[in-house]
């Protein structure tokens, strides 16, 4: 049994100056010449970083009443609609939402110009964003009407919270049609063209913590260039996922949602998307810190490209038809290459999210925490891992309703 | 001397059905590549090529193609990669055929190599973040 730390001895050093924090690649080397033992030993915090398209997120926005009232039934930022169904001046912005007069895929393969996502990164960045607003009037909320704009500064809140970020893992996509194919793992090629991955591998926050033992609830973490935290397990959380020997899943497993005030962060990390033929998506900046308590924890902070896989998933047909592909598994390490042997054939690959952004990510987190600016929170409560036995569902299909409409 | 430049020839509709490149070949000597060619619904012409020749033969033939109307620019900076909208995927990588665009490693961040680019613009939409743009287009 080696060293163990407790979340207060590390902030007391962090307070002080004297943590020793390196980034999950840097300690790969500091592993290679000391082993992980000795690794654990030297080091308090691991950094990680990931810098991807993440679909489920979008932003709690209070607007303020205007004079009079209004309470807001339909709400349109620059032209994309926010969900209004909350309290009067309350929306939810989604990152995929799309103006009503957008093409969409009606001369396929749509561009998706902008949406929810690229709103996110303008109010961001700071820029003017048109809000038109509708209600139907009520005795103390009586206009029907808003057009105004503003700017990020000029709202009382806006909340980013993500309901599924940061997957543990994902498949890598290829298409073994015979056309072209537009998807959310981008532009796939007939035939085995090409091949598209999108996960950190060894920099990724939940790859370097498998089991979710130092991962909860109440983590504070980077989020869109400010500080975030974890409010819960994502949505499709799935742990129960098959995993290697060293406990690394093999496929899309755990998801995180995350909140975090958007005034503080920075339209670098949050940027919007254009999916050809797919749709529009926000890419997500985030990054975890990992508290070294232990040898078991720096263990899993070992991992390498080549000791992380995925499964291969044909998008061409097995994906749309919600059904399993046998193509195997690839590391990172190939993936990162350029060039993966998928049957039999050398297939080239390349990512969507962005490895160069994971490594600034976990650099910039090392950094705060180096500065004593960014202490570690220990989990309000574990999230959901492999023991608790989740399993992800279909949708139940009962055609017609019985019930009638 | 020798010359061998990238081309983008624009030409009005009343030029397009010239044989232009017998003529560069035939009149100029100059050796010709086709590397895109399209014609707008108002018939007017886009040609982009590489041209190589002798320096004399290159700029007669420049000489007279602009007498004849077509407008004439480097196919070089035609495409522009805008670093500051990219997020370093490397998606396009893929994409590219010719190898203009790339990620360099160990640093897995995205290289774009003008004079390899072939201006076939299927970088334009294949990246998520729209970092590439194309100035014929703008030109209209």
């Amino acid at each position: 049994m080696g060293k163990e730390r407790t979340y207060e001895e590390i902030n007391q050093k962090i307070r002080t100056g004297k943590a020793v924090v390196l980034t999950a690649e840097e300690v790969l080397d500091l592993i290679a010449e000391k082993g992980v033992s000795g690794a654990a030993k030297r080091v308090d915090v691991v950094t990680t970083g990931t810098f991807g398209p993440m679909c489920s997120s979008g932003l709690f926005l209070n607007f303020g009443h205007p004079r009079p009232r209004i309470k807001m039934s339909e709400v349109y930022l620059n032209g994309v609609p926010a969900y209004a169904g909350i309290a009067a001046v309350d929306a939810y912005l989604g990152a995929t939402a799309l103006p009503p007069g957008d093409p969409r895929n009606r001369d396929h393969p749509g561009e998706f110009i902008y949406g929810g996502g690229h709103v996110i990164e303008d109010l961001v960045a700071g820029k003017e964003i048109r809000l038109e607003a509708h209600g139907y009037g009520t005795d103390c909320y009586p206009s029907k009407k808003v057009e105004t704009s503003f700017r990020l500064s000029e709202i009382n809140e806006a909340t980013l919270y993500n309901p599924r970020n940061c997957y543990q893992n994902y498949s890598a996509a290829v298409n073994l049609g015979q056309k072209t194919i537009y998807t959310y793992m981008g532009i796939l090629k007939p035939r085995l063209g090409n091949a598209y991955y999108s996960s950190a591998g060894q920099l990724s926050p939940l790859l370097n913590d498998p089991l979710l033992k130092t991962i909860g609830i109440g983590t504070r973490i980077f989020l869109g260039g400010g500080e975030g935290y974890i409010a819960w397990h994502g949505t499709q959380h799935n742990p129960s996922a098959a995993r290697g020997e060293n406990k690394v899943p093999l496929g899309p497993a755990a998801t995180i949602a995350v909140v975090g005030d958007l005034k503080k962060m920075h339209w670098r990390w949050l940027r919007g998307l254009s999916f050809l033929g797919y749709g529009a998506t926000l890419k997500v900046g985030l990054g975890i810190p990992i508290p070294i308590l232990n040898e078991e924890i720096m263990s899993y902070c070992a991992v390498r490209d080549e000791e992380i896989y995925t499964q291969v998933v044909d998008f061409g047909r097995d994906y749309p038809h919600g059904e399993s592909s046998e193509l195997g598994l690839v590391s990172y390490a190939e993936l990162k290459s350029g060039t993966v042997r998928i049957c039999d054939r050398d297939v080239p690959a390349a990512s969507l999210s962005s490895y160069a952004g994971a490594r600034e990510i976990a650099g910039i987190l090392k950094g705060w925490i180096q500065a004593g600016d960014f202490t570690l929170t220990p989990p309000a409560a574990p999230l959901p891992s492999a023991e608790a036995g989740i399993k992800l569902q279909p949708l139940p299909q009962r055609n017609p309703y019985p019930g009638g409409m | 001397m020798a010359v061998k430049q990238k081309l983008v020839f624009r030409f009005p509709s009343s030029v397009v059905e010239q044989p232009i490149i017998y003529r560069l070949v035939k009149d100029f000597d100059l050796m010709v590549n086709i590397l895109r060619a399209d014609i707008n619904p108002n018939k007017e012409g886009r040609l982009m090529l590489e041209l190589s020749g002798s320096e004399s033969d290159y700029r007669r033939a420049i000489e007279w193609l602009r007498s004849e109307g077509l407008r004439i620019m480097n196919l070089k900076q035609q495409i522009i990669w805008n670093e500051d909208r990219c997020t370093q995927c490397g998606a396009c990588s893929v994409i590219c055929p010719s190898g203009a665009l790339g990620l360099r490693r160990p640093e897995m961040r995205v290289s774009f190599e003008e004079d390899r680019c072939i201006v076939c613009e299927l970088c334009l939409k294949a990246c998520p973040a729209r970092a590439m743009e194309s100035l014929i287009e703008d030109r209209g």
